[in-house]
Order: structure tokens, then C-alpha cells, then sequence
């Protein structure tokens, strides 16, 4: 069976129509049987355009079959389902709405057939991340107030690209873009913005761990992946994702190495994962490309499920530094375990999903010979498990006893992180599925005696500095200067002084400029007012004696001229 | 939703000083196996150095030394009070 209605649509209509419903269960109905709808849609979607309008004088692909495009689709569907499968606690209808939305804009963008239907879907999902960001309440009001602005800004700038890349070309094609001439760079500028690369990183860990403890775990999964989706598409093998890609990576380590707070140090390390894609995205092989695409699908997994770890110790404590956590691995045994998984995943660890995707992109890396990047992506391997693999789990339910006792959370919590652990690690002890998605077909064994020792070895050797170290990662009540300050801090300084120069210099000139007029006025008045020399009256005598000086100075002429 | 651990320290087999030890000790025995394990496997390392003995093993606890000490240094520079922000 094939259909040609678009998955984003349900969920987009589900979306909208979901704050009318009065009924929770209603609602979480809707929540959860939108996606699973969409995800039957994105699996019946035959390959090539399957829906096509024209506006204007383009002809856009609204819907198209891609291997690229379902395996983005299928993963932003299950990622929106268990997203919501978490979420059913959360009393916001503005969250699950805007949450359908977000998911359903990211599934657009993963079926869009030409760059202006993909645009169209990148704004919407800006809305849609921006509102679930905001139905966290006003504590966080500021943040999704710089969280839009950036990501507005980004979509200016891929307007822009867009535009010109149209004009010049005259094609709106979505399909590989040549990196030459400034609207290209543009669109690869726009798109690197949402993929929290660098100088624009800041506003990953600044937002996303704002938003409510289900809020969160949403916004982990759809803008950066999308992002990874269309540079997947459009900049593959451009060598600079390389170089932006490792900085991403260390960039998160050394971030997340620095943070206190739980949530931030996952938001650092989505940075530090999506750095991976992009790296990998800039080898551009196809074993590098599969390597991107399968990490992508496993990420969202696995980060997903950290959050929901995270999620739930905020649900349940309401705290969210680590210097307040500890010791909850005696009450919370099934977040405790679920992240535990999610933390090994997340580091690569045989069995596990991470392993079968990103042991790809540093493969291709070898395979290539480039040397200082498959040394650079081994180093960060080796750092991933330490800023998030034992980080995040050691200081959150071991170390030092907080006291804290809470339990494990109510069922639906505790459910979707078991699905999502199940999943982890049922993709790394059968990746074969997964595989047969890959945009390109795969031939590739990731259980091989060396593979499975050398990156046990690795591992289990970060894990022993982790605790050789640990003193000098004792966390402290701090957060980190980042390029976020230059927009929170130092724009808003420059914009005070500026004012404060500008407005003192004009001041001062409009007050000497308004003297002078006065002084003017003054000088004027002098003589031309009604005391002024002027205007003076003069009395008769002196009248009759200057009529009679003047006849006597004419006389005087006269005969002087008669001589 | 919480409360304090008044029931007794040892709530868990992992509150247990000897059982720490225990792990501690069985970690490390499994930290020297997959070094050993080197010794019987021979694979084909890509660049020359990372078929010296014992490459990932050295290789991750090193440059995991290497970042944890830069991101302390850049600590020095970069980490401000978590109130930082909050006037704004």
C-alpha cells in the first residue's frame, strides 16, 4: 500500500487540534497515536516525489520517499512517541502541543523534496522547539527569548542563502549543494546554526536545559539531528564539517568536564555527539555517511533516554545540580539502571547501540588515512565516557550520599526509559535492522575481536583516569562563560555605553547649539528691542540737535564741494 | 517525596566499605586483562602507533588526562558563580 498524505501533516493537524481537547485522556490519545499514524505514513510513502504543488512559479516537492528521508522520519516518529510516552504526566497542553509540531516539522523537513518545503518546515520547527521551551513557565521566558532570536537569526541567513542560491542556479532542488560562492555558504551557515556548531553553540546549553523535565528530552532529539539530515543531504564530503565537527566534539567534552548542572552537562554533550555526525558527514565516504546517519538514529535514542533519566530525578527531587544530587541509586534502582545504559550507549560500549554507529565514522576516518582525525575521534571517544558516561551517572546516583530518597517515577516515566533502554542496547546486540536503513548498503562487521577489545580498553582506561582524577573534578556552584555572554552580557554592556556616550555627546551638543541661539536671541534683542538701541524713543531736543547736525554736515558738503 | 536516610547506613550492598574494595579490585583485575589480551592479539593497526602494546589503553587514560587538565586550566578563565547570569 502507498499513500501521498504527509506524515508531518497528522502531526501538525494532532498538534493544533490538541488544546481544544478538555479530556487528558483525549489528549494523551492524541499525543500518542499521532506519531505511530505518522510513522505508518513514512513507511507506506513509496520513493521518489510523491506530492507536488505549484506556488508562484516553483514547483514544490512537498512530499518525497528517500532511504535518508524515512530513516530521519522513522526515528523523529519513535523519538515522538516515547517522547510523549514520558510526557503523559506533564499537565501542559501548550507542551504537547508544541511538541507535535516540533516532532511534525522535523518529519517534514525529512520528507521535504525541494529547499523551499524544507525551509517552510525549519521555521515551524523554530515555533515549535521556542514553545515548548516557553510552556515551561516564565521562570524561563528569557532564555526562550534568546533560544528564538538565534535560531531566527539562522533562518535568515538560510533565507537569504536560499534566495540566492535560486536566483543563481535556478533551481530549488534539495539535493548535494556545491560549497562555492556566498549564498551556498550562507545555506551552510544557516544550517550549521541549528546543528549547535561553533561560534553559535552556546545557545544549545543555555535553552534546552530550561525547559520542563519532559521538555527537555523533546528538544534533545529534532533541531540538531534535522540538522544533521539536511547537511547529510546537501554539504556531504565538504572537508571544513571535518574540522567544525572535532572542534564540536572537544568543544562538548570540555564544557560538559566544567558543568555542574545535570542537564547541561547532556545539552553539552548533544554538541559533543552532533560533532561526531558532522565530522563524519565531512569525510563524506559512505561508510562515513552510514556512520553519521545510524549515529543520528542511535543518539536520539540514547540522549533521549539520559534525559529522561535526568528528567526524572528533576520530576521527583526538583534539583538539577550535581553538588545537590548523589546516592540516589538506593530508591530510584530503575532510573538508576536505565541510565546507566543510556550511559553506556552514549560511550560506545560493546552491546550497545552507540558502538555499531560510531565505530563507522571513526573507521572511514582509517580507512581514508587521515590520521590526526582518527587520533583526534579515539581521544574523544575516550572523553565522551568521561564527561558523560561516568559523569553524569557517578555524580547523579553514586558519590557522595545526598540523603535523598526519592522512588523511581510514576510508571510512564519509568516505561518509555525502559523501552528506550531496551532499545539501546537491542540495536547493539542486533544491528542488522538498523543497517538495512542506512542510505547506503552497508558492508560492514562492527563485532570483531580488535574492534571489541581496543575500545573496551579505551574505555575502561578513561574510566580509571575518570576516578584516578576525580579530585580534580570536584564540581563546584559555577557555570561557564561561553559565546552566549558576548549577546547576554557584553551586547547589552557595548549597547549601554554606546547610549550612554552617544546620548552625552548629543546633550552636550544641543545645549551649547541652544546657548549659542540664545546668546544670539540676546545679542539681537540688544539692539533691535524694545529697549534696544534701536528701538529706543528719543526725546525732542535731542531730535531738533541731530536734525540740525545733519543740515550742518550737508551745508558743511556742499561748500566744501563748491570750492 | 524525600526524606532522609534515617534507616541505617547500610541500605545497599554497594554501602558496604568491603564490597567497594571488592569492586575496586575486580575492575582493576579486568583493567590488567584487556592489556594482557594484547599479548594474543595481533590486529592491523592503520597508523604504526596504534599497534604498539597496549595502544588504547595508554591512549585513553592519557588524553583523558590531557582534557580533564585543560578543561581545569580553562576552568580558571571560563567558570563564573551560577548566579552569573541572573540580573539579566
Amino acid at each position: 500500500m502507498t499513500t501521498s498524505l504527509p506524515p508531518a501533516l497528522i502531526m501538525l493537524l494532532a498538534g493544533l487540534a490538541l488544546p481544544l481537547l478538555a479530556n487528558r485522556v483525549w489528549r494523551a490519545a492524541m499525543s500518542l497515536g499521532a506519531p505511530v499514524v505518522a510513522l505508518a505514513l513514512i513507511w507506506t510513502t513509496p520513493d521518489g516525489p510523491v506530492l507536488t504543488a505549484q506556488i508562484l512559479t516553483f514547483d514544490l516537492t512537498i512530499l518525497q520517499g528517500t532511504t535518508t528521508g524515512r530513516l530521519f522520519g522513522t526515528i523523529f516518529a519513535i523519538m515522538a512517541f516515547v517522547g510523549a510516552l514520558f510526557a503523559l504526566k506533564q499537565t501542559n497542553a501548550l507542551e504537547a502541543s508544541s511538541a507535535l509540531i516540533y516532532a511534525g516539522s522535523a518529519i517534514g523537513v525529512s520528507g521535504a523534496g525541494d529547499l523551499i518545503t524544507m525551509f517552510v518546515f525549519w521555521e515551524v520547527m523554530a515555533v515549535g522547539s521556542t514553545l515548548v521551551l516557553w510552556s515551561a513557565g516564565e521562570r524561563t521566558y528569557l532564555a526562550a527569548r534568546r533560544y528564538l532570536l538565534v535560531h531566527l537569526f539562522g533562518g535568515v541567513v538560510l533565507m537569504a542563502g536560499i534566495t540566492g542560491h535560486v536566483a543563481e542556479t535556478g533551481s530549488i532542488a534539495f539535493t548535494a549543494i556545491e560549497l562555492a560562492g556566498v549564498s551556498s555558504w550562507l545555506i551552510l551557515i544557516g544550517f550549521l546554526i541549528n546543528a549547535g556548531a561553533p561560534p553559535f553553540s552556546a545557545w544549545l546549553p543555555d535553552a534546552y536545559p530550561e525547559a520542563s523535565w519532559s521538555g527537555t528530552v523533546f528538544l534533545s532529539a529534532f533541531t540538531t539531528k534535522t540538522a544533521v539530515f539536511v547537511l547529510l543531504i546537501t554539504f556531504a564530503g565538504n572537508e571544513i564539517l571535518v574540522w567544525v565537527g572535532l572542534y564540536m566534539v572537544f568543544y562538548g567534552i570540555i564544557y560538559a568536564l566544567l558543568e555542574n548542572d545535570m542537564r547541561r552537562i547532556l545539552a553539552y554533550s548533544i554538541v559533543n555527539q552532533v560533532g561526531f555526525m558532522v565530522c563524519g558527514i565531512g569525510i563524506g565516504t559512505e561508510l562515513a555517511l552510514n556512520g553519521a546517519a545510524s549515529h543520528a538514529f542511535a543518539h536520539i535514542i540514547y540522549k533521549a533516554l539520559l534525559l529522561m533519566a535526568a528528567g526524572a530525578v528533576l520530576y521527583q527531587t526538583g534539583r538539577r545540580k550535581c553538588t545537590d544530587l548523589g546516592g540516589l541509586f538506593h530508591s530510584m534502582p530503575i532510573t538508576t539502571i536505565c541510565g546507566i545504559i543510556g550511559a553506556l550507549a552514549i560511550s560506545s560500549f560493546p552491546l550497545t547501540s552507540g558502538f555499531v554507529s560510531k565505530s563507522m565514522i571513526s573507521d572511514a576516518a582509517g580507512h581514508e588515512h587521515l590520521a590526526v582525525v582518527w587520533f583526534l575521534l579515539y581521544a574523544a571517544s575516550a572523553g565522551v565516557f568521561l564527561h558523560a558516561g561516568i559523569k553524569f551517572p557517578w555524580f547523579v546516583f553514586f558519590q557522595k550520599d545526598s540523603g535523598l530518597r526519592p522512588s523511581d517515577p510514576p510508571a510512564s516515566m519509568r516505561w518509555a526509559m525502559i523501552i528506550f533502554a531496551f532499545l539501546c542496547i537491542a540495536i547493539g546486540v542486533y544491528p542488522e535492522p538498523l543497517y538495512a536503513l542506512l542510505p547506503y548498503p552497508v558492508d560492514y562487521v562492527p563485532y570483531t575481536v580488535g574492534h571489541v577489545l581496543h575500545m573496551t580498553q579505551l574505555l575502561l582506561f578513561a574510566g580509571l583516569a575518570f576516578f584516578v582524577l576525580l579530585p580534580l573534578m570536584k564540581r563546584t556552584l559555577t557555570i561557564s562563560l561561553d559565546t552566549d555572554t558576548l549577546y547576554r552580557l557584553v551586547g547589552p554592556w557595548l549597547a549601554k555605553v554606546v547610549g550612554r556616550t552617544v546620548g552625552a555627546a548629543d546633550r552636550a551638543m544641543r545645549q551649547t547649539a541652544m546657548r549659542w541661539f540664545q546668546d544670539l536671541v540676546a545679542a539681537l534683542e540688544r539692539v533691535h528691542g524694545v529697549s534696544g538701541v534701536l528701538a529706543r524713543d528719543l526725546n525732542m531736543t535731542v531730535t531738533v540737535l541731530a536734525v540740525v547736525i545733519a543740515f550742518g554736515l550737508i551745508l558743511l558738503f556742499d561748500l566744501i564741494q563748491g570750492l | 517525596m524525600t526524606n532522609d536516610n534515617n534507616h541505617g547506613k547500610r541500605e545497599s550492598w554497594l554501602d558496604e566499605p568491603r564490597n567497594i574494595k571488592l569492586l575496586i579490585v575486580i575492575g582493576l583485575i579486568v583493567l590488567a586483562l584487556t592489556v594482557v589480551a594484547d599479548f594474543f592479539y595481533h590486529g592491523h593497526p592503520k597508523f604504526v602507533v596504534d599497534g604498539w602494546f597496549g595502544f588504547y589503553a595508554w591512549y585513553g587514560f592519557l588524553t583523558c588526562l590531557v582534557m580533564v587538565l585543560v578543561a581545569k586550566l580553562l576552568g580558571f578563565v571560563l567558570k563564573r558563580d551560577d548566579r552569573f547570569y541572573d540580573d539579566d
